[in-house]
């Protein structure tokens, strides 16, 4: 009974992360599915994996880092946007730096 | 067993690590570490040779790095580095200390506050006392930003910190944290109108160090003068007479000797904040304050249009001390001969923001 409560509450998404997030944490892939009905239930599956993740991304506000970005379907989203099963999630480095 | 001798250096692009042995005439630069973010501060743990960095990234945010095996490999933290919901985020790590009567490290942080971490770094907890001090709605960012950039903590009594934050002034707390007050007496504030140059807070205290041995003895280069206390901060003098002007950036304080003080001048706030006349020098008081002496001997006297940044110059605990700088240019000086002559060790570096010391066995 529990294993199809999870199957059928499981909404496994694909998320994409930059490589430069990735260097950061030993043994992390950059190409990943998880279960994550939003994008900062995302940010949290992320953590639970890769403890520390998610202070890279997100800050106190709480909001997505200023220089990140995060893109379902080519629109750029944030924390409290709702995630359909299959949707691809890209998160991304914005232009900074000097 | 043989010392050695580790310089840590924060970088605009990474920390790096230049080792020697007690002789200190040859050096091994290491770096760029930290994945070459902005580092603001690296310090080393002698103890346990442990070395911290703190910066933060345009991307990532704020962390404190550490590496256990001297740079070979690094790990990273923010774990409870952060404010409340709502309140702006931290930006970046700007000063790190570690105080051995506590057993805890500090991280001071962008935009001004202090966190205390008992695990090594692993964790990080908001002392809130600091930023519930009445004079915070009126402290004002400098030209770094608003930031808390210096942590010196009791050698003895592990209650007692004093911080200095830009431009807010100097605080010190007598219960480890949970009330401070300001300990900016006697130093000016000339950016104020005529009658409010000695404020009781709000002063761009630059940096500031305690005497070997003298818990109570206190230098402060300030944006405004360069200052001696000898109560613990709570009233402060200028030394500045002798000195070829009132601006500057770093202090380093001889390891022994608590009479003897390392500044840079620069040339003004407003004139580019280089070395006076483009030629770069060192000055030294052997007498606490009252007189002094400038140290040229291997520095550029020649079109040496340097600057040096508030947590660039150290001291070592070696006979004789070395005493080393970092430039907003890149070049790493050091003199293994208490200031008397000076090699360049690295020539470009990315901007260095900060030059600590730690000397191991083995």
């Amino acid at each position: 009974m529990a294993e199809a409560e999870t199957a059928e509450q499981a909404n496994l998404v694909r998320v994409v992360l930059p490589r430069a997030l990735v260097d950061l944490f030993p043994g992390a892939t950059a190409d990943t599915t998880l279960d994550g009905g939003t994008v900062d239930q995302v940010m949290r599956e992320l953590d639970a994996r890769w403890p520390g993740m998610r202070d890279r991304l997100v800050d106190s506000r709480p909001s997505i880092r200023r220089h990140i970005n995060v893109f379902v379907d080519g629109r750029r989203v944030t924390l409290d946007t709702a995630l359909s099963p299959g949707a691809t999630v890209h998160i991304l480095t914005a232009i900074s730096g000097g | 067993m043989a010392a050695r001798l580790l310089l840590l250096i924060g970088t605009k692009k990474g920390a790096f690590i230049a080792e020697s042995d007690g002789s200190r005439r040859s050096w091994n630069l290491k770096g760029p570490f930290c994945a070459a973010w902005p580092i603001s501060h690296v310090i080393g743990d002698p103890v346990s040779g442990t070395i911290y960095a703190g910066g933060g990234n345009e991307w990532f945010g704020p962390a404190v790095w550490k590496s256990t095996d001297r740079g070979a490999s690094w790990t990273h933290s923010s774990a409870g580095l952060a404010y409340a919901e709502g309140e702006t985020p931290i930006k970046a790590v700007w000063s790190l200390a570690k105080s051995k009567a506590a057993d805890k490290l500090y991280a001071g942080v962008e935009p001004a506050g202090l966190f205390e971490s008992s695990d090594g770094g692993e964790t990080w907890t908001h002392i809130a006392g600091l930023r519930a001090h009445p004079s915070r709605e009126h402290w004002m960012p400098g030209g770094g930003g608003l930031i808390l950039h210096t942590i010196v903590p009791h050698p003895d009594d592990a209650c007692q910190v004093w911080i200095g934050i830009s431009a807010g002034g100097i605080f010190h707390t007598a219960d480890g944290g949970a009330t401070w007050e300001p300990r900016n007496r006697g130093t000016r504030s000339d950016y104020a109108p005529e009658d409010q140059r000695y404020p009781e807070f709000g002063q761009c205290v630059h940096n500031f160090v305690m005497a070997p041995g003298m818990p109570d003895r206190f230098y402060q280069q300030n944006h405004c003068g360069m200052y001696r206390s000898d109560d613990g901060g709570r009233s402060w003098h200028s030394i500045e007479a002798g000195l070829p002007s009132t601006f500057g950036f770093p202090s380093a304080v001889h390891p022994r000797d608590p009479d003897t003080l390392y500044l840079v001048p620069l040339n003004g706030d407003q004139a580019g904040r280089f070395m006076k006349d483009a030629k770069a020098a060192v000055w030294r008081t052997r007498d606490g304050g009252k007189s002094w002496a400038s140290l040229r001997n291997g520095l550029p006297q020649e079109n040496a249009f340097m600057g040096v940044l508030r947590q660039a110059m150290a001291t070592d605990n070696l006979d004789p001390a070395g005493v080393y700088f970092g430039a907003s240019g890149g070049q790493l000086f050091a003199s293994a001969d208490e200031g008397q002559s000076w090699v360049a060790i690295a020539e470009h570096l990315p901007t260095i923001t900060s030059v600590e010391t730690m000397v191991i066995n083995g």
